[in-house]
């Protein structure tokens, strides 16, 4: 009976202790936020203990990779779960678990392992967000020549030649008909010569010889 | 109504009857023809159907009472746009000239319209084809995903997105910023964009490699360009019909509100939109016309072009407002799901507790508990009718609300190709006409030296409209297309309409309107006809201007500006136009219209001074001459 009362005292000591140490709002702690339903709908598993679990083991696998140090599962404080699914979690330091590690120090781990932690929960920057620790951005890669020059180039290229083709035939043309005007021209001046004056022909200076009405009635 | 004014001389200028019918036996070579029947209604059918029907109509109908706006239109239609519409195929194909041509012809002194014409079409034709250097960016800019209108990019230290595309939305920053790259004001001109030049350089010679040689090249353009539009049409009203929402859209367009019917304004926008939708009085009606042969049943073309072009109005809005009311569904939706986001975060609900269904009361409760966190919560209010009525007309609907609808879209790239090119090839057929209403009259008016072929004017046309539509590539090229689109595009088409009219009906004579049509045709212009041309359509014109000039008299001169400073960005800021625009107003809008009367007068004054000295008119017609001229032949 003696021997109890100072388990009990001390496990009421122990456990006022880690509630100091996790508590909402709490200095070197965040908020973390899960929105299973959002993310995997119908295959969404439920949160309980065991997820919980995970999470604690997960943190302390970033915390590892981060710092170096020996962090155990035991090392992350859980607290204000609500039905959301979002709590408060602080982690201690592994070699003093009544101080606690720096914030700036878990954002950096986390950071570091967002990745990971993300696909232990098969969840995305959006929708297992760390309140305060904002995504890092992905930058769009800027194609190497941006493509619309590339339609613009086809473009063009096809207009140009579009309208070298068009000229080029209008010119051909032009020429061609050139060239029909001036044999059909001597062509027909040969013809004239042949035939001489008095001869009925069917073009217009002829009619000037033959039109007998010009000539001054007596 | 027989009024008729004296017109001397007018046998002498136009060809008889009898000519034409030689004319027309002999096939004289060096007037163009068209192939077939098809092309040249392909070519109106192209010329009348442009942007407007698809960008200008549907926000009519919708905001003027939607389903009673018919109304209105359907009446002026009949009443204003088919007669003006007859008239110019029956004048364009009775005397066979292009716009100068037909003026002159009908009397000296109204060469003036004809050069009011060639003006319009030339400003209009600057000013157009700069919207289609915008579409071919755009569409240039379709061949990627994801499309580049849907991101904003991050800033300069990579901390976040862009300030000004954080605070209004991705497709509002890549039209203004990246597109545009607007500046706050008119008066900053900011240099040209290098991008825009390229981009209006291919606009350019796309179009001149179309219109090279006239008819003959556009008319086969048109087998393409006037008939895709419809394809895409119909492609996007199947997917719109398939998308969430839509009827919601179609609905808002075509609920009647008769009340609306009881405001002038409506019956004016009515009127204003029939005739600017038909395209009259830009000259390139005449000109296509007159390419036909001298019996062609012009009176069947008007009715047939008049209903295409309003059942084309009609369908675009359908398709317009399909996908209107899908984007605004999504939005609403996304809208009310972030409050529901905000209010669960705030509170720790469990996820899917809050639904579309209870999230009214749940809100009151809350309001009620906790009225502190809900109003450091800032949720926004989600209202359909806001998100329907949002940037619905002009380049706001092709650019900044359809491309927010097309990057929400499965596969956007094929959409996006798809809208862009039926917009290009809508304007590209309007565009055909209004080179054609240029290059004519400059012909016809012998500015040019005759030995010039066509190809060349054509080129000098391109290159010096290109070479001036420069200053819409700058960074406030956006407010000097506004501005041209308001004043040139407006009034001075107004005053040519009525004066074309009034010169048919009444210095022509309407007598002799009526027998060359019965000589063209074969039946006399019935009662509606006459009717329509010498009251009702140049009564519904002369009210139409008048309350135009006086609207835009009144209105204080303000345009819209994209200012990152203002109060209320992202909407658009209206600002005062600085005091010298007045000066480019006047010139736009007051040119065109006074070429009719100052020509008049100057030729009226040519005559009066130069009667006496008649005689070099008069050919000598003896053998003795022929037998000159022949002997100038033989050598």
């Amino acid at each position: 009976m003696e021997d109890v009362v100072p388990l009990l005292l001390l496990l009421l000591c122990v456990s006022s202790a880690a509630a100091q140490l996790c508590a909402p709002d709490a200095s070197n702690g965040y908020k973390v936020r899960l929105s299973l339903l959002t993310a995997l709908g119908d295959e969404a598993y439920v949160w309980n203990d065991s997820e919980m679990f995970l999470f604690r083991a997960a943190m302390a696998f970033a915390m590892r990779t981060a710092d170096g140090q020996n962090y155990n599962v035991s090392n992350v404080l859980v607290c204000d779960e609500t039905p959301r699914v979002s709590f408060w979690f602080v982690v201690t330091s592994p070699l003093n678990s009544s101080l606690l590690v720096e914030r700036r120090q878990v954002e950096e781990a986390v950071r570091k392992s967002r990745n990971r932690i993300n696909s232990a929960f098969l969840l995305t920057d959006n929708t297992l967000e760390f309140l305060g620790i904002p995504p890092t951005l992905v930058a769009p890669t800027p194609p190497s020549s941006p493509p619309w020059l590339i339609v613009f180039g086809v473009v063009m290229g096809a207009v140009g030649a579009g309208i070298v083709l068009v000229l080029g035939t209008s010119v051909m043309q032009s020429r061609r008909e050139k060239k029909k005007a001036q044999t059909g021209f001597e062509e027909g001046e040969e013809e004239s010569r042949a035939e001489g004056n008095g001869a009925a022909s069917d073009s217009v200076y002829n009619l000037s010889f033959s039109d007998d009405d010009r000539l001054t009635q007596m | 109504m027989k009024l008729k004014f004296p017109n001397p001389g007018l046998d002498d200028r136009i060809p008889s009857h009898a000519e034409l019918e030689r004319m027309e036996k002999e096939e004289a070579g060096d007037r163009p023809k068209w192939d077939n029947k098809t092309q040249y209604l392909l070519t109106c059918v192209g010329f009348c159907v442009g942007l407007g029907n698809v960008w200008r109509f549907p926000y009519l109908c919708q905001s003027h009472g939607g389903g009673a706006f018919m109304i209105p239109f359907l009446i002026l239609l009949v009443l204003e746009g088919i007669p003006l519409l007859h008239l110019e195929f029956a004048i364009g194909q009775r005397l066979r000239k292009g716009s100068v041509g037909v003026w002159r012809s009908i009397h000296p002194c109204l060469t003036g319209v004809g050069i009011a014409s060639l003006l319009v079409s030339f400003l209009v034709g600057m000013y157009y084809n700069t919207i289609m250097a915008w579409i071919m960016w755009y569409l240039f800019n379709s061949f990627q995903s994801p499309l580049p209108w849907s991101q904003c990019p991050l800033n300069a230290n990579k901390t976040g997105l862009v300030e000004e595309c954080a605070r209004s939305t991705t497709v509002d920053y890549f039209w203004y910023r990246e597109t545009l790259n607007t500046s706050t004001a008119i008066d900053e001109s900011g240099g040209l964009q290098w991008w825009m030049v390229l981009s209006l350089v291919a606009a350019w010679t796309l179009l001149y490699v179309c219109c090279i040689r006239g008819i003959e090249t556009t008319g086969k353009a048109v087998y393409i360009t006037s008939t895709l539009p419809y394809v895409v049409l119909t492609i996007f009203l199947i997917r719109g019909l398939t998308l969430k929402g839509s009827i919601e859209g179609i609905k808002f367009l075509f609920i009647p509100d008769v009340d609306e019917l009881m405001n002038p304004s409506t019956w004016l926008d009515a009127g204003a939109q029939v005739f600017y939708s038909f395209s009259l009085a830009f000259g390139g009606l005449i000109s296509f016309s007159s390419y036909n042969s001298i019996h062609n049943n012009c009176e069947q073309d008007a009715i047939l072009i008049s209903i295409i072009n309003g059942c084309t109005s009609v369908y675009s809005a359908t398709v317009i407002y399909s996908i209107i009311g899908f984007r605004a569904t999504e939005k609403f939706d996304d809208c009310t799901s972030d409050n529901i986001w905000k209010l669960m975060n705030a509170f720790n609900y469990p996820e899917n507790n809050i639904t579309d269904g209870n999230y009214d009361q749940v809100l009151s409760q809350f309001n009620q508990t906790n009225p502190d966190i809900i109003q450091g919560l800032q949720l926004q209010t989600c209202d359909m009718q806001t998100f329907l009525s949002q940037g619905v007309e002009g380049t706001g609907l092709a650019f900044i609300v359809f491309t927010e609808a097309i990057i929400k879209m499965p596969v956007s790239p094929i959409w996006a190709v798809l809208f862009f090119v039926m917009l290009f090839c809508l304007g590209l057929s309007t565009m055909f006409g209004n080179i054609e209403g240029v290059v004519v009259p400059l012909q016809d008016l012998n500015i040019l030296p005759k030995s010039w072929p066509k190809e060349i004017i054509t080129g000098l046309t391109c290159l010096i409209s290109c070479a001036c539509g420069l200053i819409f590539t700058q960074q406030s090229g956006n407010y000097w297309l506004a501005l041209f689109d308001s004043f040139a595009g407006s009034i001075p088409l107004l005053v040519i309409g009525l004066c074309e009219m009034i010169a048919v009906m009444y210095i022509y004579g309407v007598d002799r309107f009526n027998k060359d049509i019965e000589f063209m045709i074969g039946h006399k212009p019935n009662l509606f006809w006459q009717v329509t041309w010498r009251v009702v359509s140049p009564l519904i014109m002369v009210v139409i201007l008048i309350f135009y000039f006086v609207t835009q008299i009144t209105k204080s001169l303000t345009y819209l500006v994209w200012d990152q400073e203002a109060v209320d960005f992202p909407t658009l800021e209206a600002r005062p136009f600085p005091s010298w625009i007045n000066v480019i107003i006047f010139i736009l809008a007051g040119v065109p219209s006074l070429a009719v009367p100052v020509f008049a007068l100057y030729k009226f004054i040519q005559n009066k001074c130069c009667k006496k000295e008649d005689y070099s008119d008069d050919t000598v017609d003896t053998i003795s001459a022929k037998v000159e001229m022949n002997d100038k032949m033989k050598i």
